[in-house]
Order: structure tokens, then C-alpha cells, then sequence
């Protein structure tokens, strides 16, 4: 291959921008240091340098090259002997350029892990063989999922040190696919290497003939890329306005999704005038289509009025228009977040004000509980709804991370505080403003509950199990036959039905969870109301769970019974129970607390 | 159509969207122009983000007093081809003072006359936005800077307390005085920089390009003659077939031995010498963490 063929090829190779997360010892900066190395791409004065830093330096032993030298950058760092801070390091194939993002494992730095995610394409998820999926494996993987990389290679690193035993990686493959089932992730790739002597990493390794998925670099180059951009919804957020003489007049920014084409019919955000599109100006020629990520300049072919920070997208295909939103937030400076605060939100190509209505709840990601919170402090994970004076024009996070993303900015010290993801489901209740609350709006018939709790001999209730697994949902299906058989309107509702039709349109992860438990509140609203004693299992519920669904709830009666040990609050629970008791008991303590609220009918017991 | 762009289409993209989003967001912008091959690039792409129109912000030049007479030139010539207006900042007492890297040593005059000559000129015109053309892949404290990077009253970067940034989304809030360094090459390598200027025909400094030219050996490293200034210590100087990889204060930048006369050319040494960049600069080998030291006090 000559020269210009050379050039040719680099330029249009693809682009993979990658995430490295593993704890420190995981030695994730020996991995990308070996990549370098093995595929030759570290100059002769680097390396050089490198073998004098590792016998000064180094942590690799003697003689070895420690190849994480390479990367650590600050002089800080080097001493200590970690990575403090995202690093970016480059390296090209003949067949694609890489942009790795390099992040600490550490724990408090979890704001690093969620910057370098922000713009990464791939994760790879760094497991050390001799310690199996541990406690910082999941915060990795939650936040990788919370910032929705499409992508996830997970490498079972040191396998040299478990003797190339396939055993250890099935045990660890299984054990990942455990934990994250809940977080809906896209395909895992699982890989066993040895970073330190080379193995998988770029040839197949000799030393795993049980392991047939190929070795890393390969995988690297292949994943499709392309798949993740968005080219559905055309946005495009307008960064500036050219008039360079009275004849033209761009409207310049970078397409966050979609695709554009002269003559299509477009809108203008906020104002919602329309018009249609009369050239794509590049300084390169005109375009015949433009897609994300093009930067571009747009002419119309009617005069409308629009400003940097506002939005065209295509007129039948719009984003949500609010100066209210709900989203996760990850929290980024010292100085904590609390409701009633005022940022600066700078979300696509707009920046505005935005008060905190709302801190909804904390995450704690190593559980993946959720607890209502006063504040969240620095590296802690929660989600807020906000309101802006200015209409903000976005997407949920999920459909789209151009238009979906924002971060905030503390208006005093400037620092960036926040990183934003709008969530899918917008609350529908508003528990701030009282006539937003159901009663004030529910429209009643001509029975009252009063009369129906005559009629019924005992009010509507809920009662709601939770903890154990397996005998939660067991108990709860026994009490129903046994009030049933008392002649009480009793119904049990299994909530996996809801699947595929109640909740059909919503997946049953982690992130779905909001949505979900908003529509069993509301459901539970209505069948209590109608006088039922309506009976469910939720073994998993949080403490944030327990505190939606009392509100969604509300005035109705909501009856918790922790079945076994549960992580929730003592405060939500109303009645705790054994696992191990006899059924009859159990269900005798139960109608007693039953009795207790409802007024169960005294003949009947 | 395949909705995919080729990675050198990306990085000019966004390159170009990291340019208009911080001349929309700053009241005063200014791109630091070192003549180099990476602010040929930058200026290009300041160009295309503001095509039909103008780039509406000035270029800054810091004149050490030693670089190469044909930067100089160049610089001048260019600034008039493509109607960009140029601003020229010296420290007029070292300049008075005849500071030179010979007596002061190179570190003590590229803080004097550089950094020095730098902030100065940033404070002269209240600038809140400097564009450079820095690379994260150039060297290894460069890695870890933010494409918008903070900078203090005081112009100084701190590495342990830098901005997190996320997405595209970037944090241009700064309080008075303050000021913020934007890198819209921040995730192209060299190789991508080469590539560019072949693809664009991007107008370099002709040193970049092998020529017979006048040499001495001066601490370890090959230095051209440039004018009457540089101490001979005794020896005659020697025409050779040189170029360089960077471009500063004459003094102080190294020469390769090179016959590479087109771009080319140039990649196709850079792919078989395999010397890394900044290995020809004085300054970066002054002890290990020097580059580090530097950005800290406001230097490039």
C-alpha cells in the first residue's frame, strides 16, 4: 500500500470513542497500555521513557514493563500510583480510529465516570478474575446503563493468575448477568484476557482454547457504531444566526438527530411558525442531505424570526415544549442540591434558569434502592423535576442524548454542579400543587364509599406484601381465598400480568420502575375505591416505592406486610412477618391487622 | 445513503459546533494563532463554521522575538490572503531588555517572553475566550484538558479541580476576570492534523516541508541558523536536509534530518521514524512533568 492510499484509508476509517471502568487495581490503564503496545502504536521516545519509568516507578515488578505509565498523565497521579481524573488517549487500526476515555474506579469519583460515559459509544466493564463481580462491578454497570451506552464489553482480566480456568469465568459471566438483569442492558460480550502477558487482547490466546468469542481488538473494530445515532426525529438546536449581507440568512448548528433535506417542511421552536427548507450551506458546497452529527447552516425560504438557543425540526415530528421536566441527575460538586435551588441549565444550544420543584428520591446504586432524600451530595445519583422561564425543547434521554441531556451550572461559582438526563415518563401528578391532588379532581358517582362499605360489610383496602420472593406472593394469594371465602370482596392481582397489557408499552427495568409503580398506584386507586380489598406481592419495593404509591394512593388505605428481611424503612411497614411461620398463623396475624384498619365485620371471623 | 461519517468528517464537524457554540456563549473571544501546522487547521475550521460570513473574532499572535523569520512571513501573508484580522502581542520589556534563550535559559524565557507575553495581551483585551489548537494526544498532561477548559483570575489551570464535562454540553459560565481556554482540536492526532491539511490544502510554513538549510549542533539538538543571534560556540554552520515537526522559537525547536519535501511525504516518515511530536521541543524534556508545570502557569 502506497502512501496516498494510506492517508485515504485513515480518513475514512470509522470512529469508536470507548470507556475503560474497572477498579484501580483492575489495572485498566495496563489494558489500553498493552493495546497501544501490541499493536504497535507507541513512539520509540515513549517507549523508552517507559522502561525508565517502570524500573523508577513502576508497580509491575521487576523487569516488567509497567504499562500503565503510559497513561497516567498528571505527575500527582503517578506518585500515587492511580488515575484521578478522565484521560483521553487515541490510537488507530487500519481499520478504525479509537478515542478511549480512561476513568478512575475509584469510589468518590463517580462524576468522572459519568463524564467520560457521556461521550463514549462502548464500555468496557474491567473484572478482576481472582475478585469476581464486586461492589464497584455494579456502580460501574449502573452508571453505564444510566448514561445508556448501547454497547458493553465486559473483560475478565488476570485470568493467568486462575489458571486460564473456564470455571472462573462462567461462575463470573453468571454472577454479572445476575445483577444486571434489572438494568436493561444491551448485549454483553464477555471476554477472558490476561492484559499483563497479552492474552485475547490482540492474538487469541493459546492459553483459553475453551473460549471461542475472539480476542478484544477484533471485537473493538467490528461493533457497529452506526446503530446508535439517532435518524428518526430531526433536531437541530440553532447555535448562531449568520446575516452576513441583506440577502442571506443562516441559521448555523450541529444536527443532533435525524436527517434533513432541502424543500422538507420544517418548524420553528418556540414560535411554531413553519416554513421549508431552501438550501443546507456548508463551506464545502451545498448539501442534498444533512444528518447528525453534521455541522451545517440552514436557509429557509420564508422569513421567520429565530434565535441561537431555539430549534428547528421537522413540522410533523416534534419534541417535547416545556419549562417543566423530570430527570436523573447526577451530582457533581460539593456544594449538594436541594429543592428550591436555582441553576443555570445549559440543554442543547440554550441556557437558561432552572428551580429545583423536586428531589424526587436518592438511588443507591450499589442496592439500586431508592429513598426520598433532602439533598444529594456530591457523587450521589437521584432524580428531580425543574422548571425554566424559557420553554425547554427535548426528548427523553433514552430516545435521543443530544436533545434528551443537560447539565447545570451553579450561578455563583460557575462550576458545572450536574449532569442531566430527562426521563421518559413525565409525572402526570404534581404533588406540590394541591389542586393537582386526585380527590380534588376525582369526579365521584351517586355511591358513596360509605354506602359501599355497607353494602360490602368493610371498606376498600390495600394490602401490599413485600420481601420474600417466594412466599410473599404465596401469602398473598392465600389471604384473598380465605377473605374470599368470607364472603369479602377480595382480589389478588399478580403484576407480572400487566406485562403485556396494562403496562405493554414499558419495559419492566430498573428505569422503567417509576412508571410502573405509578400505574399500579393509580390502579390500586381505583379498585380500592370501587370497595375491593385489593391484594398484591412487590418483594422488591423500595422505601421510594412504598412513599409513590401512599401518595398515589391517598385517601385511600394502603396496608404494608414485609414478609422476611427487607431493606425498606421500618417506618413504611405497617405488620412484619416471619418467612419461615405457618401459613395459618400468618394469615390469622394478618386478618387481625386487617381487622384492626378495615373493620373487618366481626360475624365473619 | 449511508448516514455515517468518515472519523476525519467527524472530528471536523464537531470542531466546527465547538467554535460556534463558544463564540455564542463568550462575550469576547480571540484564537491564539502560533502559525503552527494545528492553527492552520483551527483557522480553517473557524472559517467553514462561519461561512458565507467572516470569522468575527480576531487571531492573537504571541511574538517571542525568536521565531523563524519565515513564520513571520508566513504568518503576514496568510493573515492578507484569507482576510483575517491579526493581532501581535510581545512583552515589550523583555523585548526592551533583549531577553533571549541563551542567557536565561529555555524555560525562564519562554515563561518571560511566552506565557508572560500571553497573559498580558489576554488582559490588555479583556478576552474571556482564547481558541487553541492544542491536542489531547500531543503529550501526556494534555490528555486529561477539557475541551473547555478553565482558567482562573490568575490564568492558571488547575488539574485536580477541573470541570467535569459531559456530552456536548459545555460550561462557558465564567465570573469576571476569568477565562476559559477552548481546544477545538482536542481529539485529533497528528496523523488526523496531516490528513486535513493534504484533504483541504491547507497553506503551511515551509519548514514543515525537507530543504537544505544552515544547522549547528546546540544542546543535543539541531538548530538552524536562523539569523545573526544564535551563539555559533566555534562551529561553522553545516547545510543539511532538514524540516521540523513543530514550530517555535527557532533556538530552541530541533531539526530532523529529512528529505520528506510534500505532505506525503511527511506521513510516510511519521509512520516509519516513529519519534514521538514534542520530542524535538527543548522545553518538554526539561524534567519529566515539565509540560504540566507550564499549563499550570497559563502556557499552552
Amino acid at each position: 500500500m502506497d502512501i496516498d492510499q494510506f492517508l485515504d484509508q485513515h480518513e475514512n476509517k470509522s470512529l469508536l470513542r470507548l470507556l475503560t471502568c474497572g477498579s484501580v487495581d483492575d489495572v485498566k490503564s495496563t489494558l489500553i497500555g498493552r493495546l497501544l503496545y501490541d499493536s504497535k502504536l507507541i513512539f520509540d521516545d515513549q517507549l523508552s521513557t517507559l522502561h525508565a519509568d517502570s524500573e523508577k516507578v513502576g508497580n509491575a515488578g521487576k523487569g516488567e514493563i509497567d504499562y500503565a505509565l503510559l497513561l497516567d498523565g498528571l505527575k500527582a497521579e503517578r506518585e500515587q500510583g492511580i488515575t484521578i481524573d478522565v484521560a483521553y488517549r487515541y490510537f488507530a487500526t487500519p481499520k478504525r480510529k479509537f478515542i478511549i476515555a480512561d476513568t478512575p474506579g475509584h469510589e468518590q469519583y463517580t462524576r468522572n465516570m459519568a463524564t467520560g460515559a457521556s461521550t463514549a459509544d462502548l464500555a468496557l466493564i474491567l473484572i478482576d478474575a481472582r475478585l469476581g463481580v464486586i461492589t464497584q462491578t455494579k456502580r460501574h454497570t449502573f452508571l453505564v446503563s444510566l448514561l445508556g451506552l448501547k454497547h458493553i464489553v465486559v473483560v475478565i482480566n488476570k485470568m493467568d493468575l486462575k489458571d486460564y480456568d473456564q470455571k472462573v469465568f462462567n461462575s463470573i459471566k453468571a454472577d454479572f448477568e445476575a445483577f444486571s438483569a434489572e438494568l436493561d442492558m444491551p448485549e454483553v460480550t464477555f471476554i477472558p484476557i490476561s492484559a499483563l502477558k497479552g492474552d485475547n487482547v490482540v492474538e487469541p490466546s493459546s492459553n483459553m482454547d475453551w473460549y471461542t468469542g475472539g480476542p478484544l481488538l477484533p471485537i473493538l473494530e467490528e461493533v457497529d457504531v452506526a446503530g446508535g445515532i439517532n435518524l428518526d426525529d430531526f433536531r437541530f438546536p440553532v447555535q448562531l444566526v449568520s446575516r452576513p449581507d441583506l440577502n442571506f440568512r443562516g441559521f448555523a448548528g450541529t444536527v443532533a438527530s435525524g436527517t434533513v433535506r432541502p424543500g422538507d417542511r420544517i418548524k420553528a421552536l418556540p414560535s411554531l411558525k413553519e416554513s421549508t427548507i431552501k438550501r443546507i450551506v456548508t463551506a464545502d458546497g451545498d448539501l442534498d442531505e444533512a444528518f447528525a452529527p453534521q455541522s451545517i447552516m440552514l436557509e429557509l425560504n420564508d422569513e421567520i424570526d429565530i434565535s441561537s438557543g431555539e430549534m428547528i425540526v421537522h413540522a410533523e415530528n416534534m419534541p417535547h415544549i416545556s419549562t417543566h421536566l423530570e430527570a436523573s441527575i447526577v451530582w457533581m460538586t460539593e456544594k449538594p442540591i436541594k429543592e428550591g435551588q436555582t441553576y443555570v441549565i445549559r440543554h442543547t444550544s440554550r441556557s437558561t434558569k432552572a428551580k429545583i420543584t423536586e428531589l424526587k428520591y436518592q438511588v443507591d446504586i450499589n442496592t439500586l434502592q431508592r429513598h426520598p432524600a433532602e439533598e444529594l451530595q456530591l457523587n450521589e445519583i437521584g432524580c428531580i423535576t425543574l422548571t425554566t422561564p424559557l420553554p425547554l425543547f427535548f426528548d427523553s434521554y433514552t430516545e435521543n442524548r443530544e436533545t434528551g441531556s443537560f447539565i447545570l451550572i451553579d450561578p455563583i461559582t460557575t462550576v458545572t454542579a450536574g449532569a442531566g438526563m430527562i426521563k421518559r415518563h413525565l409525572s402526570i401528578d404534581q404533588p406540590d400543587a394541591e389542586t393537582n391532588l386526585p380527590e380534588f379532581q376525582w369526579e365521584p358517582g351517586r355511591v358513596s364509599p360509605g354506602n359501599r362499605a355497607q353494602r360490602n360489610r368493610h371498606k376498600g383496602k390495600w394490602v401490599l406484601f413485600i420481601g420474600d420472593a417466594e412466599h410473599a406472593p404465596q401469602l398473598a394469594k392465600d389471604l384473598e381465598y380465605k377473605l374470599f371465602n368470607k364472603h369479602l370482596q377480595s382480589y389478588y392481582l399478580g403484576l407480572s400480568n400487566l406485562t403485556e397489557g396494562l403496562e405493554a408499552d414499558i419495559g419492566d427495568s430498573f428505569w422503567d420502575r417509576e412508571e410502573h409503580i405509578r400505574r399500579i398506584g393509580e390502579l390500586g386507586r381505583i379498585l380500592t375505591d370501587a370497595g375491593l380489598i385489593f391484594i398484591n406481592s412487590l418483594e422488591r419495593a423500595d422505601d421510594y416505592d412504598l412513599t409513590r404509591l401512599k401518595a398515589l394512593h391517598a385517601p385511600n388505605e394502603l396496608l404494608v406486610i414485609a414478609i422476611g428481611e427487607s431493606t425498606v424503612d421500618a417506618k413504611h411497614i405497617d405488620l412484619q412477618l416471619d418467612a419461615d411461620g405457618e401459613t395459618e398463623e400468618l394469615i390469622k396475624t394478618i386478618e387481625a391487622e386487617l381487622d384492626r384498619h378495615t373493620g373487618l365485620p366481626e360475624y365473619n371471623i | 445513503m449511508k448516514y455515517q461519517l468518515s472519523q476525519l468528517k467527524q472530528l471536523e464537524a464537531e470542531g466546527i459546533r465547538i467554535i460556534r457554540d463558544a463564540y455564542s456563549q463568550f462575550e469576547r473571544p480571540v484564537m491564539l494563532y502560533s502559525i503552527g501546522k494545528d492553527s492552520g487547521v483551527m483557522v480553517r475550521l473557524a472559517q467553514k463554521a462561519f461561512y458565507p460570513g467572516k470569522v468575527p473574532f480576531p487571531l492573537l499572535h504571541i511574538n517571542s522575538t525568536f521565531k523563524f523569520k519565515e513564520m513571520i512571513q508566513f504568518r503576514d501573508q496568510f493573515c492578507k490572503d484569507e482576510g483575517l484580522d491579526l493581532l501581535v502581542g510581545f512583552n515589550e520589556e523583555g523585548r526592551a531588555a533583549g531577553a533571549n534563550p541563551f542567557d536565561l535559559g529555555s524555560r525562564k524565557y519562554t515563561d518571560l517572553m511566552k506565557t508572560q507575553a500571553l497573559l498580558a495581551a489576554l488582559d490588555h483585551y479583556k478576552f474571556d475566550c482564547a481558541f487553541g489548537g492544542a491536542r489531547r494526544d500531543e503529550e501526556k498532561s494534555r490528555a486529561k484538558e477539557r475541551i473547555f477548559s478553565f482558567r482562573d483570575q490568575h490564568h492558571q489551570w488547575d488539574p485536580k479541580n477541573q470541570r467535569p464535562e459531559l456530552w456536548a454540553n459545555y460550561n462557558a459560565r465564567v465570573n469576571p476576570g476569568e477565562s476559559v481556554r477552548v481546544f477545538p482540536l482536542s481529539n485529533w492526532t497528528e496523523l488526523d492534523v496531516w490528513q486535513y491539511i493534504r484533504l483541504e490544502s491547507i497553506p503551511i510554513v515551509p519548514l514543515y516541508f525537507a530543504k537544505k538549510r544552515p544547522v549547528i549542533e546546540h544542546n543535543g539538538m539541531t538548530i538552524m541558523v536562523d539569523d545573526e543571534r544564535l551563539p555559533l560556540d566555534g562551529q561553522t554552520p553545516r547545510e543539511e536536509m532538514i524540516r521540523f515537526r513543530t514550530l517555535g522559537c527557532y533556538p530552541l525547536t530541533g531539526a530532523i534530518a529529512s528529505e520528506a519535501n510534500t505532505v506525503e511525504k511527511i506521513v510516510e516518515e511519521m509512520m516509519t521514524t516513529r519519534l514521538s511530536e514534542r520530542s524535538t521541543r527543548a522545553i518538554d524534556r526539561d524534567s519529566d512533568a515539565s509540560m504540566e508545570q507550564k499549563k499550570r502557569e497559563g502556557y499552552f
